[in-house]
């Protein structure tokens, strides 16, 4: 199982950023081996489809979970056609909501919480 | 001669001054290419004799042809297309219409032939008349964005023989230059506060950058400062005409009364716009 945690800085104690499109990096952690990976989003000052651009992203990297803040409607489009489940509302820290995850508190998302752009500007 | 009636700032008087210059000419034809929220239709009250659906191509995917290369997503300028891996059964491209700009590049560059496009509506054109002129307005639909395909639409049905005022959006950015590109003047509508000033200059940027001859009207003229009125002198811009701030003039656009039918002094002023709009033109024609 691959998770993805949005975050502000690239490594496992990195805090989480809330936005999912136009979110800083992208952490990629395998939960058998604990390998991590971070990733600069390039879609960060995209004018339009910022989410479109990082749901390709993660589900190109064979993502299964994505762990962030909230998810706009065209992202979570396409990750609900790649077959990513959504738990959204993660605080703390990457290591942090990866445990939270693990722990089973998070909700599974199962609509889209926040407007196409409300990443933008922040 | 077409006349574009723009400004930086929205709110300083575009709609005032184009459909009171349109009154004051008699015999125009009069566009409304503010198409996210045309209003000049409040004061000129047209009878509408006509509508036009304004549609755009978008693409659609073949299922049984579509080999979920992902080229049409890769080609997608506006990544208005998504093409998602997925081990578990064939790709299939994921659509965001709003997104579209109709460009036609998937269409083009599918390389199995799995895309043909379908007519999609973002909105309207009416077309009609009021007294002696003709009445052209573009509206789009709620939650569309591509304004500037219906401005040109709009724009499509100007007759070059007849006198044509186009009230433009507000701003500088794409609707605005769709509404203003190839006319023969533009008139800059501003008003004498800091952000009248701030957006006018870069109102000025843009007319310069394509070249098209303006002037400046201020409205609202008494109120704040004279920071605008000194920018024009000293960048050499002519002030066509200054609007005073008047409550007068604020009550009768309150009703959708128009100032050049309830006011002589106001017929003057805007037939001296028109006059100065022509020298200016003309000079600059001469310069060129």
């Amino acid at each position: 199982m691959k998770v993805c945690v949005t975050a502000l800085g690239p490594k496992k104690d990195s805090e989480v950023d809330p936005r999912f499109g136009r979110c800083q990096y992208f952490v990629f952690l395998e939960l058998q081996t604990r390998e991590v990976e971070g990733v600069v989003n390039p879609n960060i000052e995209s004018s339009g489809g910022a989410g479109i651009q990082s749901a390709q992203l993660v589900a190109s990297k064979g993502v299964d979970i994505v762990l962030t803040g909230h998810v706009g409607p065209n992202a979570f489009k396409t990750l609900s056609a790649a077959g990513v489940t959504i738990f959204t509302g993660v605080k703390g820290t990457v290591q942090e909501a990866v445990e939270t995850y693990e722990a089973g508190k998070l909700d599974r998302m199962v609509a889209p919480d926040s407007l196409s752009k409300s990443g933008m500007g922040q | 001669m077409i006349i574009a009636v723009a400004s930086g700032k929205g709110g300083t008087g575009k709609t005032t001054v184009a459909v009171n210059l349109a009154l004051a000419l008699d015999s125009v034809s009069f566009l409304d290419c503010d198409v996210e929220e045309p209003n000049a239709h409040l004061f000129l009250k047209p009878d509408i004799q006509k509508e036009i659906p304004v549609t755009v191509s978008v693409p659609v995917f073949d299922g049984q042809k579509c080999v979920g290369c992902g080229k049409c997503a890769e080609v997608c300028a506006y990544h208005a297309i998504a093409v998602i891996p997925n081990p578990k059964k064939k790709s299939q491209p994921l659509l965001f219409p709003h997104l579209c700009h109709a460009c036609g590049a998937c269409t083009l560059l599918c390389p199995v032939g799995a895309i043909h496009e379908e007519e999609r509506c973002i909105g309207i054109i009416e077309k009609g008349f009021f007294g002696n002129s003709e009445f052209i307005q573009g509206k789009m639909n709620v939650g569309e964005v591509l304004s500037p395909v219906i401005i040109r639409r709009v724009k499509g049905l100007i007759d070059p023989a007849i006198v044509t005022i186009i009230d433009a959006p507000p701003g500088t950015s794409c609707p605005v230059v769709a509404a203003i590109r190839g006319v023969d003047f533009c008139v800059l509508v501003t008003e004498p506060t800091p952000f009248g000033l701030h957006d006018l200059t870069l109102a000025v940027d843009v007319v310069r950058q394509m070249k098209i001859p303006f002037g400046v009207v201020i409205n609202r003229a008494g109120l704040g400062n004279d920071a605008a009125e000194d920018y024009c002198h000293k960048e050499g811009i002519t002030i066509l005409a200054k609007i005073p701030f008047d409550r007068e003039i604020a009550v009768h656009y309150s009703t959708g009364e128009t100032l050049v039918d309830k006011s002589p002094a106001m017929m003057e002023l805007f037939n001296c716009l028109y006059k100065n709009i022509c020298q200016v033109k003309n000079e600059a024609d001469r310069c060129s």
